[in-house]
């Protein structure tokens, strides 16, 4: 019972670096500007390192391995934040979300570094250190655009997204640290329809051959 | 047998996949080498964790200990012991000589955008400090762009971690 809990926690973490590092790459060759390409691409390879990372730790509790708990489980399995799920190709919206996430990723891993589970608290460490320039990037760009209506009301849309990312203890931190009053959060647990689209493309080539290996 | 020396000694020669100037040692992520007869213990850390060359290094060194005779058992460690402060003097020295901007040392707290716009870091090429952030990211997740205003080019600086 105890293995499972630590699991769970550590999919809900996993899930959601990966599913956020997959809508981060939809940037790549699309992006606004060649630099923007490039740092997307290289915050969306970071995530799905993190991700790797703590699915391997979970699959050593649940006797699996990190490619199976990435890609062999259906789309009601994740646990991953609706906040991760969202199809957002705009600009504005893409930018509010890389800042609340990152913002509400800092909050939760401050709380793990200081956590009993020393494997947990080290990873979740060295995972910092990364994400010290995801925020630097989010705060760049949140800078630039901080009085432009249509970024507000992205920050305002995705703001109880925000929120569902954190257990609930940890939640006035994020309201603090973002200037933004407490509300009622979109919680884990149900999902997007748009999880499904992505599930659909992202397993597709494995499970066109089931069992290879690749 | 082997001894940890020669261990090292070897291991010394494996250059980093994807900065191939740099040997694994040099960068610091070998943390330890313990010999228990003719079995070798070798423990590394990656740089980060996104790394696509970290199947590659842990081949690289098995097969190195393999070399020698000796049964490898190569050990990743994922903690918070590896920054870019373990790089050695030497190590960094060949970075600069590359064309790459060895990291700055880590400082008490992470790193600003404040300090990646000042005039703290220095063109591999010309050694001016005249020079402004391109980019945060880069061709890979260890390095950002930054531009040099003295002698007009791009480089590539090791970000501090």
């Amino acid at each position: 019972m105890r293995a499972n809990a630590r699991a769970r926690r550590l999919l809900e973490l996993a899930d959601d670096e990966l599913i956020v590092g997959w809508r981060d790459s939809e940037w790549t060759g699309i992006a606004p500007t060649l630099e923007e390409d490039v740092a997307f691409s290289s915050i969306a390879q970071n995530e799905i390192g993190h991700a790797r990372a703590l699915y391997e730790v979970a699959a050593r509790e649940l006797d699996t391995d990190a490619d199976a708990l990435a890609f062999d489980r259906r789309p009601d399995e994740y646990r991953c934040a609706p906040l991760v799920e969202l199809h957002l190709l705009d600009w504005g919206r893409t930018i509010a979300r890389r800042y609340l996430y990152e913002e509400a990723d800092r909050v939760r891993i401050d709380a793990l570094k200081a956590d009993g589970d020393t494997e947990l608290a080290g990873l979740a460490a060295k995972i910092d250190r990364e994400e010290t320039y995801h925020r630097l990037h989010a705060e760049m760009w949140a800078g630039r655009l901080r009085d432009e209506p249509r970024f507000r009301e992205a920050i305002d849309e995705l703001w109880p997204y925000a929120l569902g990312v954190l257990e609930p203890g940890l939640r006035p931190e994020l309201a603090r640290r973002v200037g933004l009053e407490p509300i009622e959060a979109k919680e884990r647990g149900e999902h997007t329809p748009q999880l499904a689209e992505l599930w659909e493309e992202m397993t597709e080539v494995r499970r066109s051959a089931p069992g290879a290996t690749w | 047998m082997v001894t940890a020396a020669q261990v090292w000694a070897a291991l010394e020669d494996i250059p980093d996949p994807e900065i191939p100037v740099i040997s694994l040692v040099d960068l610091g992520v070998v943390r330890d080498v313990q010999v228990d007869g003719d079995r070798v213990h070798v423990q590394f850390t990656p740089t980060f964790l996104g790394c696509p060359a970290l199947e590659v290094m842990r081949r690289a060194l098995t097969e190195k200990v393999e070399a020698l005779g000796a049964e490898a058992d190569v050990e990743v460690v994922v903690d918070d012991s590896w920054s870019t402060d373990r790089i050695s003097a030497a190590g960094r020295e060949k970075l600069r000589a590359a064309g790459l901007a060895p990291p700055a040392p880590r400082a008490a707290g992470p790193t600003t955008l404040v300090q990646l716009r000042s005039k703290a870091f220095r063109c591999p090429y010309c050694g001016s400090t005249d020079t402004r952030l391109e980019n945060i990211f880069g061709p890979t997740p260890c390095r950002s762009l930054r531009w040099c205003e003295s002698c007009r080019q791009p480089f590539e600086q090791f970000k501090t971690i």
